[in-house]
């Protein structure tokens, strides 16, 4: 519930948090604005069916990453729940990945975009399924089962795309290219990472990017597709600093909820 | 879409071994014989309410981006995507009948087929969001559970798989309802309005009344529907009312009185005239709904035709492929 | 209304069938139909559609013009012969009083 009064809610310039609060944030995050993305889909999917299996994709990250972020909030210990911590904050105080926030596009864009995100989520999970904090752990080990079929669901879609039509192998090749630079973002270790790892909350990233370049040269074979050769990569979602998307997308899922301060729904 | 009864010259005998099955209670199946009129009436019936379901996502779908907690969230997306699933049920029933998903869509698409008029309304505020689960659903479901008992068997199959998966879209509506109701004076304002507005289109959702409804007749003697629409209409009301009195909203009809006699709740004169203009295409949304579903279909072409493309190169060894 | 027009230049593809298990040792049922291109996606559409809400833990999906299927015609002959064998059923054969395990 929103039931969090203004004036409790975070300041517009925050500071990094205690380094698991911000671990688990960036997590949560990734989820809710990447599930809210997907459920933009919902009533316009190019087919009936794929409406359903978009929907449930959705389902599923939001889930996540409400939970995710109830955990967040609980080690804070400031009395935000998840409802706060989504509908309340700011854009510089999102945490998620640059890719996730990235606008639907055609269903390229969307399915390249998921099939990066999965193939990475996957192997990350993993290693946190197996890290010492429990509650954490639980949540990496239900979340790794949902999106081990979310990479099934946008593999074969590769597959299609790419290896469909002249058309939709040149819209796959441009999504891959334009969504490629935000890649490297996924596999950043910074002050957070270091300090959860003396925690044991220790995630390999060099192992995990090798892990990844695997999938995801594998898929892109089979599609008929080329991974870009991209020099230059974004990053700053981690500590708040966005592309301008996030705060449209914000604007659009908070303004029901802060057009009515302090009130339940 | 033609309604005339086509002057097909059936089979006397066949007709009436046909009707003594209806008669007798059995389940028509879709390679059974049957009068071409039975044929095109069930198509008819079950498309417009495969468009309908489909429709149906879009007025609701404009409000998930903006669900004002992530519980909502997600009970509404689960919702619209419901109403994907039901579409697509009921599609494939209507195929069973021998027609083409694909046509029709087409028939949906370029103005042939028609939809239920419920949803060329707009989605004004985040209370629509409960009262449409109340009222729209509510309404909805009232019709279905009858369908349920459908002398064709894929429809009826297809309904009680519905009503099993509806039984939660009403209590989330009306528990947003309840919630706005008792909550602060703008929520409570706020879901007063949306019940003025979407009351009357709701009690429309039922149909011409019978004394101006072409299709009951031949549609009750074949057990297609067992309750006329004024009867379906009149439950629906009688349930109602004592609901909005409960979460202490008001009904928009100041004639609207309990009759011992009858036990039911009379209610004033439904605007007949706003009704066959929606049907004409001039509701508030006609042109936008449509307009949704043919960029969603237009927009999904090259995706369908990469599916075709991929499984015609690579045939039926993709199964073992699965990544 | 149905056949006035050309069929649609479009495809939805081709029809699947359905069958879903609902736990360990149970038949599998028709459950419905999808569309889709070609068998994996007929089996993620049907585990999307048929098995959203836990419904079911195994799934096969079949071309819907792979299923051979007898006809109303047929149904004198093939199952009206079925209904006068009682032999087929235990109920036929008496027993002696008194003896179990039969």
């Amino acid at each position: 519930m929103t039931t969090l009064p203004p004036d409790v809610a975070a300041p517009r310039e925050t500071p990094l948090g205690a380094p698991i609060v911000e671990f688990v944030l960036r997590l949560g995050d990734d989820r809710l604005v990447l599930g809210h993305r997907l459920s933009e889909w919902c009533g316009h999917a190019p087919v009936l069916e794929e409406d359903i299996a978009l929907a449930n994709v959705a389902l599923d990250l939001i889930g996540q990453g409400a939970a995710m972020l109830a955990l967040a909030g609980k080690l804070e210990g400031r009395g935000r729940d998840e409802d706060a911590l989504a509908y309340l904050r700011d854009e510089r105080e999102f945490r998620n990945c640059l890719l996730v926030e990235q606008p639907n596009g055609d269903f390229a864009v969307t399915i390249v975009r998921q099939f990066l995100f999965d193939a990475w989520s996957v192997l990350y999970l993993d290693a946190l399924a197996r890290c010492p904090h429990a509650e954490l752990a639980a949540l990496a080990a239900r979340a790794l089962k949902e999106d081990t079929y979310h990479l099934r669901h946008s593999s074969q879609w590769m597959l299609r795309l790419g290896d469909g039509t002249p058309e939709s192998h040149e819209r796959a090749q441009r999504a891959l290219d334009a969504l490629w630079r935000f890649t490297g973002e996924l596999f950043e270790a910074d002050a957070v990472d270091a300090a959860v790892a003396k925690q044991g909350i220790a995630v390999d990233r060099e192992a995990i990017r090798a892990r990844w370049n695997d999938i995801v040269s594998d898929v892109a074979r089979r599609a008929t597709l080329t991974p870009p050769d991209e020099p230059h990569m974004a990053s700053g979602g981690r500590t708040g600093r966005h592309s301008e998307h996030l705060g449209h997308l914000l604007a659009e899922m908070q303004i029901v909820a802060r057009s009515h301060p302090g009130a339940g729904w | 879409m033609d309604q005339k009864p086509q002057a097909v010259a059936e089979d006397p005998a066949k007709l009436a071994e046909f009707q003594a099955r209806i008669d007798r209670g059995e389940s028509i199946e879709p390679k059974d014989w049957m009068p071409e009129r039975y044929r095109r009436q069930l198509t008819r019936m079950m498309s417009q309410h495969a468009h309908s379901e489909v429709v149906g996502m879009l007025p609701e779908g404009n409000w998930i981006t903006r669900a004002p907690s992530l519980r909502r969230k997600m009970s509404l997306i689960a919702k619209v995507q419901d109403e994907a699933g039901h579409g697509l049920y009921i599609y494939c029933g209507a195929e069973t009948l021998g027609v083409d998903r694909a046509d029709l869509i087409d028939q949906l698409l370029d103005g042939r087929a028609k939809y239920s008029s419920i949803f060329n309304y707009p989605t004004l505020s985040w209370a629509d969001m409960g009262v449409i689960g109340w009222l729209v659903d509510g309404a909805a479901i009232v019709n279905q559970t009858v369908l349920a008992k459908a002398s064709y068997g894929p429809y009826a199959r297809a309904m009680i798989r519905i009503c099993k998966e509806e039984n939660f879209h009403k209590r989330q509506g009306y528990e947003i309802v309840a919630t706005l109701a008792n909550g602060t004076p703008a929520q409570k304002a706020m879901v007063q309005d949306a019940v003025n507005r979407w009351w009357w289109p709701s009690l429309m959702m039922f149909g011409p009344s019978d004394t101006d409804s072409p299709n009951s007749a031949e549609l009750l003697r074949w057990k297609v529907k067992h309750k006329t629409n004024d009867e379906l209409r009149q439950r629906f009301v009688n349930l109602t009312v004592p609901q909005a009195a409960a979460v202490d909203l008001t009904l928009p009809d100041p004639d609207l009185r309990y009759d011992e006699a009858t036990k039911n709740w009379e209610f004033g004169a439904i605007d007949w005239a706003e009704f066959h203009e929606v049907i004409r295409g001039n509701g508030p949304c006609n042109r936008e709904r449509l307009e949704a579903r043919r960029a969603a279909h237009e927009n999904g072409r090259w995706v369908r035709d990469a599916a075709a493309a991929y499984a015609a190169k690579h045939g039926a060894a993709s199964a073992t492929n699965a990544a | 209304m149905t056949n006035d027009r050309p069929p649609s230049t479009d495809t939805q593809g081709p029809l699947w069938e359905v069958f879903t298990q609902e736990e360990q040792g149970a038949p599998h049922r028709h459950a419905g139909s999808v569309h889709a291109a070609d068998a994996e996606q007929a089996l993620q559409n049907a585990r999307d559609v048929y098995a959203r809400r836990g419904e079911a833990i195994s799934l096969w999906v079949v071309p819907a013009d792979a299923i051979v299927a007898s006809t109303p015609g047929d149904a004198g002959p093939f199952f009206d012969p079925g209904n006068d064998k009682a032999y087929r059923h235990p109920q036929f054969y008496k027993v002696p009083r008194g003896v179990r395990g039969l």
